[in-house]
């Protein structure tokens, strides 16, 4: 019989003003019991719209009914046909726009939690599973992996099994990409991401880390100096924008990359432990309403701040964040500042932020993106008094491999022009995930990266 | 294949800075003059640049010089030949523009000097008629004074206290230089920010193009943090992806002067703690 419970087992989570001032995980996982009610929620339809909803074209329901079974590990498997990171996506896929979004149980009450459940087999399999990947055996030919964030991850763990000679190049000192430097542990932690590329290493795949292609290693040295038969660009959206307005350079203002990355992969919440500092102060204001925004204020909230704002210049509903990490936000006291955009920062005699200009915004005519395109109210401009600003408003593709790479396309963004496959216009050079869409969603990019491998298979075994 | 990068060769220069060789054959690979690397000690460390000093392809190594300031620093002058550091990556930055110039000013201040060195030896290698003025607090502080010697078409040291060489300061001699009918093409200073600016007030009134290079606080160098963002011609500029050399007259010095300052309180409790830290053990 399926549980008609109208609403998802709750998550188990730390208590908000707890969690507010701890780096540990904010949600603690289902129990194999709630999993088991969870996943009586599915009612195995026949359409199966939740799958439509995937971007990698999970098997949702023969996962759930496993799960509804007890068989955990099974559940895994059947998981693992499709999606190679699992514990990774059931944490940080906005679940809402995709999968859960499309389930019929929407249509009188809240969807069946696939996320949670993904994420409960994936851990399940963690704590209790054996990671004997099967792959192919040695076909002798060699593919470059650039760059080690989901995208070339899911590249590289696909090209395996099927018998490539796979070696990722990382540019910083530790693998993951954004998994490791953006998003933070208390939403993904970093554990995990090293449990899954270790698995990948299990699999024969070789990781070369301070390597930068582009800088060390150029793309056209890997074909004619290292013999590589192809080679996949995964490198992300690495270069943070700016607001471009007066003061942006104050001691206190931080892109969100820079802010993060102090935390996250440099552990500058371990500081003095470790030795990378980090700034925060008092009152802080994230400019953004995406994850990287929620993630940059949680983190400030946790490192002692007593005011942060997130500062956005659309409305509540138009907050592009996935609707969990808005709900967290709020819970653990960050505050909403919106309709409401920066004009100039200000600062003091010695060069430090202590304020920051704003000008209040309404909502005109949807623009091309969907959204109603805001517009300041004259005379609106007032002072919120700052000392910390982190500028979350995206990131573009990093411009190195561009600027030493001849024959490959980018476009007036800076992203790689890559067809459905990932094939650039530069032969035997597949691209995926952000620097070929600009920032974008961890499962997009994952997806990317299973349709290049697949097609550098194709074209390599001809 | 390259898990840890070996210290070949330490040397003191002078009681604060001291030279290493590091055994990163890809790096050196590509290196040129004018970039730098990123490193890291140990799995507690911060990532620091410092400016490529030397490099050798064929013995696949690559020089920093380094003077012990900050944690990092202090923490580097304790390792020694034999030693390893784990992390080496690069080179990174655009190289310095060097060719086709006929008459050359080096300005080099303390440990910039350092970093003007492969400059000049690039220059003097490319043909071009280098001076080199290198400015140090006393006697004990002048580095590479053999070095400089041997590439430089003519060497001038000055001291603050005049311990050695002409007591003074480098935007001094170099005013000299050209009020004696000296013809620069371009000048090129390396220093603190201070001695930076100060050149390039003085080659301003005299409309000689000058490069600096800029050393700001950064954590990946490739462009991803923005932490090492420069003011030039009032456009925002990141060192690591478009410099570290820039435009001197364009520089918004005061801007760069602040921004060097933004961890100052963090590096000094940093190092005060010294290796006493809660929870750690170093090089256990």
């Amino acid at each position: 019989m399926p549980n008609m419970s109208l609403k998802k087992n709750p998550m188990p989570e730390q208590a908000p003003e707890i969690r507010n001032k701890n780096f540990l995980e904010v949600s603690t996982g289902y129990t194999p019991a709630m999993a088991m009610d969870e996943a009586q929620r599915c009612l195995r339809c026949k359409i199966k719209p939740c799958v439509t909803g995937c971007p990698v074209g999970v098997k949702i329901p023969e996962f759930m009914a496993l799960v509804a079974e007890g068989k955990f590990e099974e559940a895994y498997q059947k998981i693992t046909e499709d999606n190679s990171l699992p514990a990774i996506c059931g944490r940080v896929c906005p679940q809402e726009s995709q999968c859960e979004s499309k389930c019929v149980r929407c249509a009188k009450g809240e969807p069946v939690a696939i996320g949670r459940l993904e994420r409960f087999v994936a851990d399940y399999h963690m704590n209790h599973g054996s990671d004997d990947v099967k792959t192919a055996p040695a076909n002798g030919k060699k593919v470059a992996v650039v760059g080690s964030g989901p995208s070339g991850l899911s590249a590289a763990g696909d090209l395996a099994k099927l018998g490539y000679d796979v070696t990722i190049y990382e540019a910083f000192h530790t693998a993951g990409g954004v998994l490791m430097y953006g998003i933070p542990e208390f939403r993904l932690p970093k554990d995990i991401v090293q449990k899954e590329i270790e698995k990948l290493e299990k699999m024969g795949v070789k990781i070369e880390k301070n390597v930068i292609i582009g800088k060390t290693i150029l793309v056209d040295e890997l074909f004619e100096d290292y013999g590589y038969d192809a080679v996949y660009i995964g490198s992300g959206a690495g270069l943070p924008s700016f607001l471009k307005i007066e003061g942006e350079t104050l001691n206190g203002v931080y892109s969100a990359n820079e802010f993060l990355t102090r935390i996250n992969l440099m552990k500058g919440y371990k500081f003095p432990q470790y030795d990378t500092p980090v700034y925060v102060g008092k009152d802080v204001a994230v400019f953004g309403g995406g994850n990287v925004a929620m993630d940059a204020a949680r983190s400030a909230k946790r490192l002692g701040a007593e005011n942060v704002y997130i500062v956005y210049r659309r409305g509540f509903n138009e907050l592009p964040a996935r609707a969990e990490e808005i709900m967290h936000a709020q819970e653990e006291g960050v505050q909403f500042a919106l309709l409401k955009n920066p004009t100039k920062f200000i600062g003091d005699e010695k060069g430090w932020l202590c304020g920051v200009e704003l000008v209040n915004m309404e909502l005109g005519e949807p623009d091309e993106s969907g959204r109603r395109r805001p517009a300041p109210v004259e005379g609106s401009e007032h002072i919120l008094g700052i000392d910390t600003a982190v500028i979350a408003i995206g990131q573009t593709p990093n411009p190195l491999i561009k600027q030493t790479t001849e024959g490959l396309e980018t476009n007036s963004r800076g992203c790689i022009v890559a067809d459905e496959n990932g094939a650039t216009t530069k032969k035997m050079v597949y691209a995926g995930g952000d620097v070929v869409t600009g920032a974008a969603t961890v499962i997009l990019a994952m997806g990317a990266g299973k349709k290049a491998a697949a097609a550098i298979d194709e074209e390599l075994k001809k | 294949m390259y898990m840890a990068y070996k210290i070949l060769e330490k040397k003191e220069l002078n009681p604060q800075i001291f030279l290493m060789k590091i055994e990163a054959p890809l790096v050196a690979k590509k290196a040129e003059p004018g970039q730098f690397i990123i490193l890291r000690i140990d799995e507690y460390g911060e990532r620091v640049p410092f400016t490529i000093a030397d490099y050798d392809r064929a013995e696949g190594t690559v020089t920093i010089i380094v003077q012990a300031v900050g944690k990092t620093t202090m923490d580097l002058s304790k390792l020694g030949t034999g030693d390893e550091v784990l992390d080496f990556a690069g080179p990174l930055g655009v190289p310095t523009k060097l060719d086709g110039k006929k008459k050359v000013a080096v300005i080099g201040g303390g440990l910039g000097t350092a970093i003007a060195y492969p400059q000049a030896k690039k220059l003097s290698k490319l043909g071009a008629d280098v001076t080199v003025i290198a400015g140090f607090r006393s006697e004990d502080f002048i580095i590479l004074e053999e070095e400089l010697k041997a590439v430089a078409n003519k060497l001038i040291i000055t001291t603050d206290d005049g311990s050695n060489g002409v007591k003074g300061f480098v935007t001094d001699r170099l005013n000299e230089e050209i009020s004696a009918g000296e013809k620069y093409d371009e000048v090129i200073a390396i220093g603190p920010l201070v001695m930076m600016r100060a050149v390039c007030t003085l080659t301003k009134q005299y409309d000689i193009p000058t490069t600096v290079s800029m050393n700001p606080v950064m954590i990946d160098g490739t462009g991803m943090c923005g932490g090492c963002r420069v003011i030039v011609g009032g456009e925002t500029k990141f060192a690591c992806v478009d410099g570290p050399d820039f435009d001197g007259h364009l520089i918004d010095w005061q801007a760069a002067l602040n921004r060097q300052n933004m961890f100052k309180e963090f590096e000094k409790s940093a190092c005060e703690d010294g290796k006493c830290r809660i929870g750690r053990t170093h090089h256990a």
